[in-house]
């Protein structure tokens, strides 16, 4: 298949192709073409939220769309942006770094990106029908029991199609990293993004169900009149703040482990020397998951738990800086002495480091319960999580998109566009959030629609908002530079980066089938090993033979399609009786599509070895 | 494709749910998946506790409950895990009629089990006017038991699915990890059973 077979085919073919794909490569297109376009859309939303906040007393948008806003701004670009991105940068990446063909479940992992694509739309459909959900990213009850459109609806349903999507994913890359390793590569061979992956996934699976739990006695409060937060019954508000948190305060981690594999593939790649403390990173990784676990009420240090809960929470809490402490030195250590090149992924790694160790320092102060009662649900906060979720998962996607664009896309982003997309970024990034740490300690309110004159908080806004257009500049710059290479973008070679990992030893872009035969890992930076004995290419593991693949198959998107219609039916049921035919209906034809899928084998294909030898000639 | 032929005793390996790269990922995936819903019904715990006591003038856990018909329940569902038990016994020993035997006997177990919860929730709903809606402890009852139950209809729906697939071939490396993980997945609702016997109905009726 090369690539000028793939541009002859047509519009239609090409559709379908990615409709029936379980090819993890292609899923992995979906999963940025996806979060790409959630993460304008969330892109958008921030900057009318800074253009309200432009001046003092403004009214562009009213109180209510304000809301509207700023809670679609949190949810987008958390659940629809930044985890699928993420999880495109793993589903191209992991299972060529550990020498794998294919992903345990692929017809799953099909199935998880196209839940995620259709909650996605579900939740913005809000926008539409009636008003999108107001009571925050987090959802607090009873504001969202009691917010009156169906906008909390949509969160609730939108979420629980999109989460169960993402726990698939989870339980997937588990399975891939335990059970199909190339022979030789043992877990302390493994490359460190592949690592947190395993990791992350892990956090992924303890973590979601929880929100699932809360979504589901939030939904039957709000919809069949159940009694969990309403206090006249007996209901308790603060179990939605746990169950949220339980998943929440995870999720933060579940957003910047994987993008620390990134930095570290990046960073040793690019400065010609293997990671530096490779076990120390790895352990450091799992000592962040453990700790991210043991600290969700550092949310909730005001709800008034007492002082024995905040100083267990509060110590726990800061406990996370020395793991996280050790990664950072163990960055710059990789970087001393090494024959350094700096280019675009190169540019967001570095300015990924004082940016995050920032956010840290920040987090550190939150995290102290007593001095959080000043900070608490001022724009402090919102400087902190913007310092780590944009200066750490954002910087790191796009510094993963540089790197692994070329395995993806089989081109090279245009440097000269990359590097002007981190500087008009990296700039505006900091003109944006820098200022709102002292807007918070002024006293400047989260999630509040205006604020008034003369409080001197009008050019700390002011500036924020400037800082807020120049990110938007940047990913259009992204955006420009993305269609460029696509028309006329440099061809990559297999290895255009003199990389050290797996990944780098077959095509850009890879075979279907990836490799055609497992290669065999004789320790730590795989390739790098081979290069530096004079191989050309990786030892093979195992002798060229019949390779087995799975069909492609619409089932995946089906599915979702009736889970998507079945929760149009739960929101409106409460309309009217007669919606309760599109609930019953499209549960009936997810369900339906299960049982085709059990009662029908579905054994796939072998490509056969004497297709894979002519091809080699 | 090889490993769909038969399998004969001879040919047989040990463990033929894990035999096959596909039936280590099953095997693995689902022990992963029962981790994630060790999660789910922990929250669903965390709730019922936090709200067993809130039934804001409605009717008590030691009113209604009647140890009786939950003794039996129990009963029937954990009986289920063992004929389940025997039927991957037979599994590894190369006796598929005597597989499917011990399988159909899980699913009507289970079935009973079923029937006798529905029956004890239109008890509580008719003689006492105990509802989801009628307090926090009521919510929290109906959908911590109702999730189980939920599993249980679940698990007998996978079990026909797999039964009937399944009934014409004859055990087979590819349908083995099948049986297997719907085994463990059994086995997973009876043990969150007896955190529900134990947590909502013991602790129900004494406290």
């Amino acid at each position: 298949m090369s690539i000028a077979a793939a541009q002859k085919r047509s519009f239609s073919t090409v559709l379908w192709d990615y409709l029936t794909t379980v090819d993890h490569k292609k899923v992995a297109h979906l999963y940025l073409f996806g979060g790409g376009f959630f993460f304008l859309l969330g892109g958008i939303e921030a900057l009318i939220i800074r253009i309200q906040l432009i001046k003092p007393m403004n009214d562009v948008v009213s109180a209510g769309l304000y809301n509207e806003m700023f809670t679609m701004h949190g949810t987008t670009m958390i659940f629809l942006a930044a985890m699928p991105l993420i999880l495109a940068l793993m589903n191209a990446a992991m299972p060529l770094q550990i020498g794998a063909r294919d992903v345990a479940f692929p017809f799953l992992n099909a199935l998880g990106v196209w839940l995620f694509i259709f909650g996605g739309i579900l939740l913005n459909l809000s926008w539409f029908l009636g008003g999108a959900p107001d009571a925050g990213w987090t959802s607090y009850v009873p504001l969202a029991t009691d917010s009156a459109s169906h906008g909390v609806d949509f969160y609730v349903l939108g979420l629980q199609i999109a989460g169960a999507g993402t726990l698939m994913s989870g339980i997937n890359f588990l399975a891939t990293i335990v059970n199909m390793r190339a022979p030789g590569m043992t877990y302390m061979r493994m490359p460190l993004f592949t690592w947190t992956t395993f990791i992350t996934s892990t956090l992924i699976l303890f973590a979601f169900p929880a929100l699932t739990i809360g979504l589901f006695l939030l939904m039957f409060d709000r919809m069949f009149g159940s009694a969990f937060f309403d206090a006249a019954l007996g209901g308790n508000a603060i179990i939605w703040e746990h169950l949220f948190w339980i998943f929440g305060h995870p999720e933060v981690y579940i957003l910047i482990l994987p993008i620390f594999g990134v930095f570290s593939e990046v960073f040793a790649t690019f400065s010609k020397k293997r990671l530096f403390g490779y076990t120390a990173m790895v352990f450091a990784t799992m000592l962040i998951a453990f700790l991210g676990f043991m600290v969700w009420a550092h949310h909730m240090f005001t709800v008034g738990l007492g002082p024995m809960a905040n100083s267990i929470f509060a110590v726990a809490t800061m406990a996370i800086a020395v793991p996280t402490g050790i990664k950072i030195f163990n960055w710059l250590a990789t970087m001393w002495g090494g024959s350094i090149k700096i280019n675009s992924a190169m540019l967001w790694s570095l300015g990924f480091i004082p940016t995050f160790t920032i956010g840290g320092m920040t987090g550190v102060m939150l995290g102290s319960a007593v001095a959080d009662y000043q900070y608490h649900d001022t724009y402090f906060v919102v400087a902190h999580f913007h310092y780590v979720i944009v200066g750490g998962t954002v910087f790191g996607i796009f510094a993963g998109l540089h790197y692994w664009w070329p395995k993806m896309f089989g081109r090279i982003l245009n440097e000269t566009l990359g590097q002007i997309t981190f500087w008009v970024f990296f700039i505006g990034f900091h003109l944006t959030f820098f200022i709102q740490h002292f807007l918070g300690l002024m006293g400047m309110p989260r999630r509040y629609w205006v604020f008034l004159e003369g409080q001197e908080l009008d050019l700390g806004n002011l500036i924020s908002t400037i800082g807020a257009f120049l990110m938007g500049v940047g990913v259009i710059v992204f955006l420009y530079n993305v269609v460029v290479t696509a028309i006329k973008g440099e061809k990559a070679a297999a290895d255009p980066w003199d990389g050290r990992t797996l990944e780098w030893s077959i095509p850009s872009p890879p075979p279907f089938y990836n490799f055609k035969q497992v290669p065999l890992v004789r320790g730590l930076d795989a390739l790098w090993i081979e290069k530096t004995e004079g191989n050309r290419q990786m030892t093979p593991g195992e002798p060229l033979d019949d390779i087995h693949m799975p069909n492609g198959s619409i089932m995946p998107f089906l599915m979702s399609l009736g889970f998507f219609v079945a929760g149009i039916g739960f929101i409106y049921q409460t309309d009217h009786k007669l919606w309760f035919l599109a609930l019953y209906g499209g549960m009936a034809f997810a369900l339906g599509t299960m049982v085709v899928r059990s009662l029908k084998d579905d054994l796939g294909y072998y490509v056969k070895k004497e297709e894979l030898e002519r091809e080699a000639k | 494709m090889s490993h769909i032929h038969p399998l004969h005793p001879e040919t047989m390996p040990n463990e033929p749910e894990k035999a096959t790269l596909e039936g280590k990922n099953k095997f693995l995936g689902l022990w992963f998946f029962l981790g994630g819903e060790t999660v789910l019904f922990a929250s669903l715990f965390g709730t019922f506790i936090a709200l067993r006591n809130s039934t804001a003038g409605g009717p008590t856990s030691q009113e209604m409950f009647g140890l009786e018909l939950v003794f039996i329940m129990t009963v029937l569902l954990l009986t289920s895990s063992l004929t389940s038990v025997y039927a991957m016994y037979h599994m590894k020993n190369h006796d598929f009629k005597k597989m499917q035997i011990w399988l159909g006997v899980t699913g009507l177990l289970g079935l009973g089990f079923l029937g006798l919860e529905i029956y004890e929730f239109s008890h509580y709903i008719s003689d006492y006017g105990f509802t989801f809606r009628s307090s926090a402890f009521g919510s929290a009852f109906y959908t911590l038991v109702g999730f189980h139950g939920g599993h249980v209809t679940f698990g007998i729906c996978w079990l026909i699915t797999i039964m009937i697939r399944n009934a014409k071939r004859g055990l087979n490396l590819y349908n083995a990890p099948k049986f297997y993980t719907f085994s463990l997945y059994w086995h997973f609702i009876d043990v969150i059973w007896v955190f529900v016997f134990t947590v909502v109905y013991l602790m129900g009726k004494v406290a």
